[in-house]
């Protein structure tokens, strides 16, 4: 049995560890590239969603590599995502692709066939296996506050790039790492090439936070690497979505002691239920950043995104109320390098004009209709 | 929403979406606890455009069309009934989008009047979903117990008698000489305007119309075996269930999905049937509205469709 999975931003760390830990032999699937998305966009439906789409082009990807067994998380709705193996299993069919599926969905409906799933592809004793999949957490953790470092650095560095490049080959060790021991060193070591990057001084640094759908947020390919953009524009990226949180969520059920996302609490009244995927989780993090000093908000979604375009849709309430400027931006096959980015610098534009303006007369307010956000895009 | 003693008010019916579903029971509800209902007008292009002004530009057609209905009741009512559907069955749900549909109003009609936004979740313990659904809309017009009891009855008693076939669908019997089974969600199938007619368009062609509320609920249930997986969209999975049950009888000659642009669940869900249909042989036909669609072009591809099933038929 050789084992593959979808992409997701750098998620493939995670899961190489664990399902190598359990004794697997698995094939990562390519990087995500156009070649990814053009495959998948060839055999899914057209309306479908972006994430559907580049998963897709995963299996075919790493079919050609050898793999026979897709494992994948699944849901029960109402989101699309809880139905995208039965879609694909289907695709595959038709275009005579041949691959087993394990699928995982959210516990508390099943949680015995969740063992039995394991029970089936763990090939090792209980405790080795374990000691994988907790390797495998300590990576997440690992990436997620490396991850944070590089945010906070970006719009910061005097020359663009070099906080990247550090990360990127720290992320390419920590794939490797095998003990708890050498994950902690290539931590500090990655912190301590950060600390001796030159940096600007003086650079007005805007903050914005992103909210959104986690495909869309999490994986480059299909953000376009917006949050590299932003940086250069000279723009802290912050977010709630991290994938060792995601993991925490949804996995472990909020079990382990992480700060989670409290939609209940911090949507209302602008949303007042939960309405599947992270919608709900978007307009409370919407709030909590502009509560907590953000200059803007931008919103990531695959086109046609139910939850999200609820989010979107409550968005003008939001930035009325907190006095925040939010941008939604839809992604799919369609979206261009140059579209993206000029309406980044447009929105970072004038998010400096509005801090400037803010400084000179404290009133803020109605500034953000002048972005005409959440009527269309 | 709450405090809304005012016993002689109007309360709005956006006449979309579930309206096509629960509307008698709804109206049948609010008649007997003595509320003057005011049901908007069938959908017509000023509602349309209201609607689709207002609406992000992302929202699926049907969604767009019901804040058109919102936003031509919100001048004439004193307050807007717009239930929260969550969930109407076991583990199922209504799409995202109504689960956040009175929170989206709220944000963009202005004014906005008072919504009754009551949440109705049956997906996990039906019956107590049910009562606290019924409570909460009394609760709202600040009606007793025993006058909601009364009501309640009334309104099931209405609703069963409900059938589905959109006003006046005038069958060609002269000419029947095909059955067409067309599938898609009620308040598409049944709102003449924003589904364009299709059924009467096929009627008129000369087909016999069958549609997913024909079959009852075990042919529905029965046919959606065939699925590896339980669909958890409750329109979903009666479009599902039609489309494969009608696929494995002889005397349906063809199938056409009707469905909006910009429909999440549709997406996947019409997405397997034409599958299930091209290995099947059945004919399929999928027809996608938006608010652009031309008459002219949809008349062709419909006549199209129905040349074919005659000549499969004579051959
Ligand atoms: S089910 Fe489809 S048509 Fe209905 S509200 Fe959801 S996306 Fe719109």
């Amino acid at each position: 049995m050789k084992v593959t999975f979808p992409h997701m931003g750098h998620l493939w760390v995670v899961l190489k560890t664990a399902l190598e830990g359990i004794g697997l032999e698995v094939v990562v699937p390519p990087p995500c590239t156009r070649r990814t998305l053009e495959l998948g966009v060839r055999h899914a439906p057209e309306s479908a969603c972006l994430p559907l789409k580049v998963n897709l082009g995963n299996f075919l990807e790493a079919k050609e590599l050898g793999a026979d067994t897709i494992v994948m998380a699944g849901g029960v709705g109402p989101c699309r995502i809880g139905y995208y193996a039965q879609v694909q299993r289907e695709i595959l069919r038709d275009i005579g692709c041949e691959y087993e599926m394990v699928v995982f969905e959210p516990p508390d409906v099943h949680f015995s066939e969740v063992l039995e799933k394991v029970k089936y592809l763990n090939r090792r004793p209980w405790q080795e296996g374990l000691r994988g999949v907790m390797l495998a957490w300590q990576k997440a953790c690992a990436l997620d506050y490396l991850e944070q470092r590089v945010q906070h650095l970006r719009p910061r560095e005097a020359q663009p790039g070099r906080v990247d490049a550090v990360f990127q080959r720290a992320l390419r060790e920590l794939a490797a790492a095998a003990s708890r021991r050498e994950i902690k060193r290539i931590v500090r070591q990655a912190e301590r090439e950060m600390a001796t990057l030159p940096l600007h001084t003086g650079r007005t640094v805007l903050k914005i936070g992103i909210v959104g759908e986690i495909y869309t947020v999490l994986e480059p390919l299909v953000n376009l690497n917006i949050e590299k953009r932003l940086g250069t524009l000279g723009v802290e990226v912050v977010r709630g979505l991290f994938i060792s949180r995601w993991i925490n969520d949804n996995l472990f059920k909020g079990l382990l002691p992480l700060p989670s996302h409290d939609p209940a609490k911090t949507a209302p009244p602008f949303l007042n239920h939960f309405v599947g995927g992270h919608g709900w989780e978007s307009v409370g993090d919407a709030v909590t950043f502009a509560r907590h000093g953000c200059d803007g908000v931008i919103q990531l979604a695959p086109l046609t995104c139910m939850p999200e375009i609820v989010a979107h849709s409550v968005m003008p309430a939001v930035q009325e109320a907190g006095g925040v400027p939010v941008m939604t931006l839809y992604l799919d096959e369609q979206t261009g390098e140059a579209g993206l980015q000029t309406r980044l610098e447009a929105f970072v534009d004038m998010l400096y004009w509005k801090k400037k303006r803010d400084k000179e007369r404290r009133s803020a307010g109605a500034w953000g209709y002048f972005l005409g956000v959440g009527r269309g895009s | 929403m709450m405090g809304l003693k005012n016993k002689k008010w109007r309360l709005g019916v956006p006449r979309a979406l579930f309206y096509y579903y629960y509307g008698s029971w709804w109206e049948t509800f609010f008649h007997h606890l003595g509320v003057e209902i005011v049901v908007s007008p069938a959908t017509c292009r000023e509602i349309m455009d209201l609607g689709v002004e207002l609406a992000v530009a992302e929202a699926c057609l049907p969604v767009k069309v019901y804040y058109g209905h919102a936003a031509w009741l919100a001048p004439r009512v004193d307050a807007l009934f717009v239930p929260r559907l969550v969930s109407v069955e076991d583990k199922s749900y209504i799409c995202p989008k109504l689960m956040g549909l009175p929170d989206m109003l709220r944000a963009a009609l202005k004014p906005c009047p008072p919504i009754i936004d009551t949440t109705v979740d049956l997906a996990r313990r039906r019956e107590e979903g049910l009562q606290s659904a019924i409570k909460g809309m009394a609760k709202a017009l600040g009606m007793g117990a025993n006058r909601v009891v009364e009501a309640v009855a009334a309104a099931k008693a209405r609703y069963r008698e409900q059938i589905f076939t959109p006003d006046g669908l005038k069958e060609n019997t002269a000419r029947q000489k095909l059955t067409v089974g067309i599938i898609g969600h009620g308040y598409l199938l049944y709102d003449r305007y924003l589904g364009m007619d299709v059924p009467e368009k096929v009627a008129r062609m000369g087909g016999k119309v069958v549609f997913p509320e024909h079959l009852t609920e075990g042919e529905v249930e029965e046919a959606c075996r065939q699925l590896s997986k339980r669909l958890y969209w409750t329109l979903g999975q009666k479009i599902m269930g039609a489309a494969l049950h009608f696929m494995d009888r002889d005397d349906i000659d063809g199938i056409i999905h009707l469905t909006a642009f910009g429909c999440g669940p549709d997406s996947l869900v019409g997405d397997l049937a034409e599958r299930y249909a091209r290995r099947r042989g059945k004919p399929f036909l999928l027809l996608t509205l938006d608010e652009h669609t031309g008459e002219a072009g949809l008349n062709t591809r419909i006549e199209a469709f129905m040349d074919m099933l005659y000549r499969r038929r004579t051959a």
